[in-house]
């Protein structure tokens, strides 16, 4: 059971080829971290795992469990079981986060079937008393007015109430202080289980400090470059991308 | 009850005064005004869209037709209108009109014992003759619709009076429902509110129709706002989408008084909507607020004043639009300030989902500024939904066609979460999720 990208390449619609053939495979179980520097294409994988309208694959399949999902709308890939925490959450004023949450559960359920309104508010005050995040924010518009760090306990939030089997957390830490990024890494620790595997994007190798990952993969100009174990991390986070940048280089002249 | 000979088309008006129940034993000021109204509709000529005020108006729909004014409903049907007026569910009183007649009342025990009066206007005339001819229509109509207004000036017989004496605070909200049965009839429904020194107060009207059936309402309110009094007030149209309605609105707010003016609009073929509000009085305020639905062939045509008219006065207008299909609105707000009304604050909002390509939306905004040392805003937007926000919905599972209804529904709910009254909140929120439902 695994997550599997196979040699994908894609594109801004009519424009930019921004994946060049990369292959990733994340497994149940599992915590994968990809690090890359900015623009390396890193928010753009996950959109385009996650079927933004943006992105046009050109070749290369994306397969959950085996299914290609390439073919399925964006919400269908959801519920077929993965999930983006998105490095840039969404405001959608008007719209309560409790709301907008338990239309993610009922979208879940078989036609005619109605969530039980009582267990998913159990459910979701559980999972935001954990995340420290206080119950008034049932009744805020989604995202709108959240600080950065509100935003993005929120992202782990709705993670935890929609169990999802693969996630991707794209920049999860951008724009936490110390305390937040604790919070939110107990929170995406909590839901690491046999039955989800993960692929955490960071630009920093400070949030594997408190997510440890099992593999480390290195994105650049939209290809991975690299891959091993949480070493790595610490040993870009000391040398800088330009290391493996000039590695690169040197590699493809010899 | 009256023989129910079919009635000559409601233009020709003859037909009105005959209608008028009991005339002899209305007040005088009552039967005069009227008699003045009939001549007044007679003489006043059918807008075009000439007029400033109905510029891109499909006067079409307000053609002539064959409306009688509105016969008494059948025993069972009432019946059934009466389990349908299912409103707010601890109300400090309720009406319930079918046809203009009333239906059903009640008023809390408590309530009475305050001093508030709460009857429908056929009992005031009678009981509260004096005190309703202070107020009853004494706002003329400066946004187009005098001929109409006339018109309900001569057919009215029947609407909601409430009066809050000085000081008293109601808190659970007033509710009234106008029924429209039958075809090819005319209601007049009549809302009027008057809120003393410091008093405060909620009402919640509803506009609905037994069927689908093509007919015509032509209502009035009149909301006065006494000094430091609060005015909460919401209208939820939704008559059949057979029906031309005609609704004017009339807000004047004393010195620090309060009004919120809320309209759901969902229902209706052609509705026309004006509303005004008088800022009379130092530190009046008023909240001007609607949120409309129109999907089909549905029109809504809107058009408001705020009219200030003393210093420190301030006016919020959010009009929001969601068309579907072939709809077409029309927001057409003119902000006045006279040249006494200083230090003034008016804001005006206009915003247009357009969820077809199809439907049109116009909006015309006005300011005509007299004062020095003001604070005006206003701006109209037109937009659709926005991509990034219904692919982030997507992406949580939620279908695509659920998404659009979700954020039409958010679109429309930051004017109903503006509403400060709770229970009528969410009694609203569930209004027009239900409306939103199918889309
Ligand atoms: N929708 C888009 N239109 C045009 N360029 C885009 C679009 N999305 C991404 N890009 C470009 O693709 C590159 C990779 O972006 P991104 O995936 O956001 O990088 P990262 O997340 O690694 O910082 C950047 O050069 C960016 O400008
Ligand atoms: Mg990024």
């Amino acid at each position: 059971m695994s997550l599997v990208i196979q040699n994908l390449h894609a594109r801004v619609v009519g424009g930019q080829e921004i994946l060049r053939g990369l292959n990733l495979e994340i497994e149940k179980g599992r915590v994968h971290a990809i690090m890359g520097p900015n623009g390396s294409g890193k928010s753009t994988l996950s959109k385009i795992i996650a079927g933004h309208p943006d992105y046009e694959v050109t070749s290369g399949e994306v397969l959950l469990d085996g299914t290609n999902i390439l073919p399925l709308s964006p919400d269908a890939r959801a519920r077929a079981g993965l999930f983006l925490a998105f490095q840039y959450p969404v405001e959608i004023p008007g719209v309560s986060n409790a709301n907008f949450i338990r239309a993610a559960r009922q979208a879940r359920l078989a036609e005619g079937e109605e969530l039980d309104a009582v267990d998913y508010y159990g459910e979701l005050y559980k999972e935001m008393d954990s995340l420290e995040i206080p119950r008034s924010f049932t009744a805020r518009s989604v995202n709108e007015g959240f600080s950065g760090g509100e935003k993005k306990r929120n992202e782990v939030l709705q993670m935890a109430m929609l169990q999802p089997s693969y996630a991707i957390l794209d920049e999860t830490d951008s724009g936490l202080d110390i305390d937040a990024l604790k919070i939110v890494a107990a929170g995406v620790n909590a839901q690491r289980s046999s039955n989800v595997g993960m692929l955490v994007i960071t630009h920093y190798q400070r949030l594997l400090d408190y997510i440890t990952p099992d593999v480390v993969h290195v994105l650049v100009g939209g290809r991975i470059v690299r891959t091993a174990g949480p070493e790595l991390a610490h040993e870009l986070e000391s040398k800088g991308y330009d290391w493996i940048r000039e590695d690169l280089a040197e590699s493809a002249s010899a | 009850m009256r023989a129910l000979k079919p009635a000559p088309p409601f233009f020709m008006t003859d037909s009105l005064l005959q209608d008028a129940p009991s005339a002899a034993a209305l007040p005088e000021w009552f039967t005069k005004a009227k008699a003045s109204a009939t001549s007044a509709f007679e003489a006043l000529p059918m807008p075009t869209r000439r007029d400033e005020f109905w510029r891109f108006s499909n006067l079409k729909a307000l053609d002539p037709q064959d409306f009688t004014p509105a016969r008494p409903v059948a025993s069972e049907v009432c019946e059934e209108l009466l389990a349908s007026s299912s409103g707010i569910k601890a109300s400090a009183g309720r009406l319930v009109f079918a046809n203009d007649q009333l239906l059903a009342r009640n008023t809390d025990a408590e309530l009475a014992k305050t001093g508030v009066l709460w009857m429908p206007l056929s009992e005031a005339l009678h009981s509260h003759s004096e005190l309703l001819s202070r107020y009853f229509m004494r706002t003329e109509s400066v946004l187009g619709s005098a001929k109409f207004q006339a018109l309900h000036r001569s057919s009215v017989k029947e609407g909601s009076f409430l009066y809050v004496p000085k000081g008293v605070s109601v808190s659970a909200p007033l509710e009234a429902f106008h029924w429209l049965a039958g075809s090819g009839q005319a209601v007049f429904p009549h809302t009027i509110i008057v809120a003393e020194e410091g008093s405060s107060v909620t009402m919640v009207d509803w506009f609905k129709s037994a069927s689908e059936a093509r007919n015509m309402a032509c209502g009035v309110n009149d909301l006065h706002v006494g000094a430091g009094a609060e005015v909460r007030y919401v209208c939820i149209q939704d008559w059949s989408r057979q029906t031309v309605s005609l609704h004017a609105n009339a807000t004047t707010v004393a010195e620090r008084g309060s009004a919120t003016h809320l309209g759901l609009h969902l229902g209706g073929l052609f509705s026309r909507i004006e509303s005004l509000s008088r800022l009379n009085g130092a530190g009046a305020r008023s909240d001007m607020l609607a949120a409309t639905v129109a999907d089909s062939a549905q029109e809504f045509d809107q058009r408001t004043l705020q009219d200030h008219r003393s210093p420190e006065t301030y006016s919020d207008l959010l009009y929001k639009n969601a068309l579907y299909d072939q709809a077409k609105t029309i927001v057409s707000g003119l902000i006045r300030v006279e040249p006494q009304a200083h230090k003034t604050d008016a804001f005006q909002k206009v915003r247009n989902l357009i969820l077809s390509p199809d439907a049109e939306a116009n909006s015309l905004p006005g300011l005509e500024i007299l004062a020095d040392d003001v604070r005006c805003s206003h701006g109209a937007t037109t937009g659709e939904i926005d991509a990034e926000e219904l692919f982030y919905m997507q992406s949580r599972g939620i279908p695509a066609r659920d998404a659009y209804r979700l954020i039409t529904f958010g679109f429309l709910n930051e004017v109903l979460e503006r509403f400060p009254d709770q229970t009528v909140r969410e009694r609203l929120q569930e209004t027009l999720r239900a409306r939103l439902h199918g889309h």
